[in-house]
């Protein structure tokens, strides 16, 4: 059971929204634990051990025993500690197969669409993307409406596994809106899902573990500075 | 017995996702009505049941749409709770049986496909690799997981020899296209004994069509996406 005997080290870095999934399950389940930041352009040895296959981060270790892959710790997180917290995943199996599908859709679909809007080799892939991207949002939305039935979250009146796996990304959506002067949550085409991530945004948990808009912004900067010399340079010679 | 449910699966015999689920249902003594779809002219009921993926397999329950193999896997397990359990009980092992499935769906599996789709020997060759490299790491895992047992999920099918074995006739249906073996006694010994007592187990069997079946289906897929590469061009 929480706090006692349990002893939970989550790695992780600070701009990963699979980290902050974790963190948000981890909060939402008044569960303690110890926080690493790992430098994942020089991984710990305790990384690679603790993660072998994907040498990745997160990587939740509990008593120990490391757990790897966001939506696989989640769903750990609200299995081992049942009893303590709210429940992140629905009481009906029905839903609670909706909620695995939502989060999986996300994953999958909403952000293999985003990524081919943002980074597609050509501009012809990019509005492809976008428009496979306003597609798999106006799913989604579809999903927010048949998930929540009415209520503030995928989850109902409180915060459940679909809200965390998609909330954790909310850092990079709002940077990314910022940066490319968009909305992806437009409250045109699917207001529902607009007003969620307002809402979500505002909670205690969302303020402690989603990292401020513009470190994200200036890491994105840095990213792509750093990328554009490592192409001239490969270019030069 | 096998109990009357008011259930149906929207599968394909080739689609390893629509075998893990069928394997499933035999697992737990569960009846259904097997329904094939045609997906070059998708079922009014396919439409209707998964508007968003629009793919198979669907498992219908009580008129209940239910998407995505592993999601299905999951709600079987907890729905028919009879043994054998699909996922193990303890939350850790849980962990670990999802570990690996989502590893067959998410590196295994788009690695074999992308030696169907690479149009140059150097592209083919590299996701042959990368398949590889992959069944070593399941290897891996049988050795330190399985400790002795007959299956990943110990003594019966569980969640990771579902996804895993579901995948063989493709497995085998790329070897015969390009003449890899990707479970081999010698390099994959404990995996090649596996997949041994997984095809003969009594409720894989006649799930698992000849590899030749997906071998044509392979050659039909290669041919569609040459098409609409052509097309793009």
């Amino acid at each position: 059971m929480a706090g006692g005997g349990d002893e939970l080290k989550l790695l992780g870095m600070w701009a990963s929204p699979y980290v902050q999934r974790v963190e948000l399950a981890l909060r939402l389940k008044g569960l303690d634990y110890d926080y690493v930041e790992e430098d994942l352009g020089n991984k710990s040895e305790f990384l690679l051990a603790s993660n072998p296959v994907h040498k990745k981060v997160p990587v939740l270790i509990h008593n120990g025993k490391p757990v790897c892959e966001s939506s696989v710790i989640v769903q750990y997180i609200d299995e081992a500690f049942a009893g303590t917290g709210p429940n992140l995943l629905p009481a009906d199996s029905h839903e609670r197969a909706a909620a695995r599908f939502w989060a999986a859709f996300n994953d999958d679909t909403l952000k293999k669409a985003s990524e081919q809007a943002l980074r597609g080799k050509t501009e012809e892939e990019k509005a492809e993307g976008k428009k496979k991207a306003a597609e798999a949002l106006e799913k989604l939305e579809g999903g927010l409406r048949d998930c929540s039935k009415g209520k503030p979250f995928f989850g109902g009146d409180t915060v459940g596994y679909v809200d965390v796996m998609l909330g954790a990304t909310l850092g990079w959506v709002r940077a990314t809106d910022q940066m490319q002067g968009r909305k992806m949550f437009d409250p045109a085409t699917t207001p529902l899902l607009a007003a969620w991530a307002e809402r979500f945004v505002e909670l205690d948990v969302a303020k402690a573990v989603l990292p401020d808009v513009e470190k994200l912004i200036e890491l994105a900067k840095m990213r792509h500075a750093q990328a554009a010399a490592a192409a001239a340079a490969a270019q030069a010679s | 017995m096998a109990a009357k449910e008011d259930l149906q699966l929207l599968g394909l015999a080739v689609s390893p996702f629509a075998i893990r689920v069928r394997i499933a249902l035999n697992l737990k003594g569960v009846s259904y009505e097997n329904l094939e779809q045609n997906l070059m002219d998708k079922s009014e009921l396919l439409l209707k049941s998964n508007p968003v993926h629009k793919k198979v397999p669907v498992l219908i329950h009580g008129g209940k749409p239910i998407c995505e193999s592993l999601v299905i896997l999951q709600y079987v397990d907890e729905v028919w709770t009879a043994a054998p359990s699909i996922l193990p009980a303890e939350p850790y092992n849980r962990a670990v049986a999802r570990f690996w499935a989502g590893f067959v769906d998410d590196k295994l599996f788009p690695s074999m496909v992308g030696i169907l789709k690479a149009t140059t020997e150097e592209e083919r060759a590299a996701k042959v690799s990368e398949t590889l490299a992959a069944m070593g790491k399941l290897e891996e895992a049988f050795a330190e997981r399985a400790s002795g047992k007959p299956f990943f999920g110990g003594d019966s099918i569980g969640y990771v020899d579902l996804a895993l074995g579901s995948t063989l006739i493709w497995l085998e249906a790329v070897r015969r296209m390009f003449g890899v073996a990707f479970i081999d006694a010698g390099e994959t010994p404990l995996l090649a004994a596996w997949a041994e007592r997984f095809r003969e187990a009594e409720a894989a069997n006649g799930e698992l069509p000849d590899a030749d079946i997906a071998v044509e289906f392979g050659r039909t897929l290669q041919a569609r996406w040459a098409a609409a590469s052509a097309a793009a061009n």
